[in-house]
């Protein structure tokens, strides 16, 4: 029996032949990020560690601080860092999400281990990586030995086919499989076939991010030659990429044609099975639009989110916040021109950082108020009020909604 | 800390998140202050009810969301164990990382009502609903999660195998603690 590229990659930093579902296993980990909010709550600093090459610090949830707390954490980060002999830190100036800075940086690399405190940190699937949020305590015992554990679960295999249709993206494809098939607690998700080629890098880190949302826990790509672009244009090279076996074990093997996918949304509360297309959403009238976060603040959405808003302008009683992923987006997307179109159209753009995805230190939204968002989460009281409801889809949908009001199909705003 | 747990239970339903347990708001605040918004969404005033060595039970996808430190909210309250019939992968791993005993249950919330008693041993596998008298077993977890939960979680190991000051390893035992190693996260 082969192995799943997940099981494949636990071997070999386990150190043994194979391994399959159920197996429990300790690994060597390759790369273990730390971010702001680990400093910022009373902090322990360590005695030693194991690898500072393989420590990164990104400063990305609360920054520039909005709290005392927070603000207490930062000089305990340069410290560790300083004391520690850490290259890798992205301080406020040079941070940005942790998932997108570990892209731009190309910690998470094929083949390899990645561990990160935050839930999304399986953003780092689409770059062939094991990689999965693990929780503070735990990343601080990583940090120390350089090892963990994991018990493999079973791994669902999707099976692209097609090619994604224009003004259809990873969100839309992530938004319909959740829609589908719900929830995939304690299994692993892969993503192969022939559709994956069409499927642009960007788009993949939206859909591995997004495995959170329906709590699995490794979401992976396999290596092929955008990654190998990817890896070529960051001039990194010292990796061995992951396939899974012709004949590995899946739990399930579920086909989606690409060719057939449509805009979709995700109505509030979860995007379990809880989501329909576009075209049959309720044209509900909408207060604040939100496009940002590991999943959609990529150079890439806000290039589309400018292609939408060029020219026009977002309603009147509605407020779109856009949020660069990273200090480099914000400045990519300022030397492009997009951050202008956004603005001329009338929306907020703010300073990367996770921001109003996690309703903590700006765009909060409050009672009675309606949301779309092209973030990661929809839960109840997720972005602010609990009697706030949160929708979610694509920058295209979002953007396009911002500017008639109500939530409305993008192909339908650039036919005008 | 033991690897079983008896005490009067509080039911919860299906698909409970981190959002349910510890809101953005609550972030804000240190860990007691914190812990008063458990479930504040979905079963308003329970912190007020809660004792010590309670027991949770809750539904499938116990936990989905964010790593933000609900187990070390759970320490502070006194909750005395968490059962689900199924757990989010993270969320259980934080439960184990904090010293809290968990065990996967698959039809808990049929079995146990409010008010009964539970008893549950990680080591044997075993639980029963002693007012019922409904008894089972479970797969036991993997020998070096029982001791992780046997040390009090991971940070207590940590400075016992020397990489967190050793002065510190009975402060890592108490809530707030764990809380500091779980950290926020969204």
């Amino acid at each position: 029996m082969g192995m799943t590229m997940i099981e494949r990659i636990l071997a070999k930093r386990a150190g043994v032949p194979t391994i399959h579902a159920g197996d429990t296993v300790t690994v060597d980990v390759d790369m273990t990020v730390l971010i702001d909010l680990q400093f910022a709550t009373m902090w322990i600093e360590p005695l030693k560690i194991a690898d500072p090459d393989k420590t990164a610090i990104v400063m990305d949830h609360a920054v520039p601080a909005p709290t005392i707390k927070d603000a207490a954490g930062g000089p305990k980060a340069r410290r560790f860092a300083a004391k520690f002999g850490i290259e890798r830190f992205y301080d406020v100036g040079r941070h940005g999400i942790c998932h997108q800075v570990i892209s731009e940086n190309g910690l998470a690399r094929p083949g390899e281990i990645l561990a990160c405190t935050d839930s999304h940190t399986c953003a780092g699937g689409a770059y062939n990586t094991a990689a999965r949020g693990l929780g503070p305590a735990e990343v601080m015992s990583i940090l120390c030995t350089g090892r963990t554990w994991f018990q493999a679960s079973p791994t669902i295999r999707y099976e692209l086919t097609g090619t994604l249709p224009g003004g259809v993206s990873g969100k839309d494809l992530f938004l319909h499989i959740a829609n589908e098939w719900g929830d995939a607690t304690n299994h692993n998700l892969e993503y192969g076939g022939p559709g994956v080629a069409s499927i642009p890098l960007h788009d993949r880190r939206t859909i591995a991010t997004q495995g959170a949302e329906i709590s699995a826990d490794f979401s992976t790509f396999g290596y092929d030659d955008v990654l190998a672009e990817h890896f070529d244009n960051l001039g990194i090279d010292t990796f061995e990429p992951a396939h899974a076996d012709p004949d590995a074990a899946y739990a399930e093997v579920r086909n989606v044609d690409l060719s057939a996918l449509v805009p979709f949304v995700a109505r509030p509360g979860t995007v379990s099975r809880n989501g329909v297309p576009v075209t049959d959403i309720e044209p509900r009238r909408i207060d604040q639009a939100f496009i940002g976060s590991c999943a959609n603040g990529q150079l890439d959405d806000l290039r589309i989110t400018a292609d939408v808003l060029r020219g026009r302008q977002v309603a009147p009683g509605v407020r779109l916040i856009v949020t660069p992923a990273s200090q480099q987006v914000y400045r990519d997307a300022m030397r492009l021109g997009y951050l202008q179109v956004i603005a001329d159209a009338g929306a907020v753009v703010t300073n990367a950082t996770c921001g109003a995805c996690f309703g903590y230190h700006m765009g909060l939204v409050g009672p009675g108020e309606v949301c779309l968002t092209s973030s990661t989460r929809n839960f109840t009281g997720r972005m602010g009020s609990t009697d706030a409801e949160i929708y979610m889809a694509s920058p295209a949908t979002v953007a396009a909604s911002a500017i008639t009001g109500r939530i409305t199909d993008a192909r339908e705003v650039e036919g005008q | 800390m033991s690897l079983s747990a008896t005490g009067r239970v509080w039911v919860f339903g299906h698909g409970i998140t981190t959002d349910d347990m510890y809101p953005p708001d609550a972030m804000k605040l240190d860990i007691p202050a914190a812990a008063k918004h458990v479930f504040y969404n979905v079963r308003p005033g329970w912190v007020d009810e809660v004792g010590p060595g309670d027991i949770v039970v809750a539904g499938n996808n116990f936990g989905l969301g964010s790593s933000r430190p609900v187990a070390a909210l759970f320490n502070q309250l006194g909750v005395g164990g968490l059962v689900a019939e199924e757990f989010n992968s993270l969320f259980f791993r934080n439960a184990v990382n904090a010293g809290l005993p968990a065990m996967t249950i698959p039809t808990a919330t049929q079995i146990f009502a409010d008010g009964d008693t539970l008893s549950m041993n990680l080591r044997t596998g075993q639980w029963s609903n002693d007012t019922t008298g409904v008894a089972g077993r479970v797969p036991v977890m993997p020998d070096l999660l029982l001791e992780i939960v046997e040390s009090g979680g991971i940070m207590p190991r940590l400075a016992q195998q020397g990489y967190l000051p050793a002065e510190l390893l009975t402060t890592l035992r108490s809530p707030a603690i764990a809380a500091a190693g779980q950290g926020r996260g969204a």
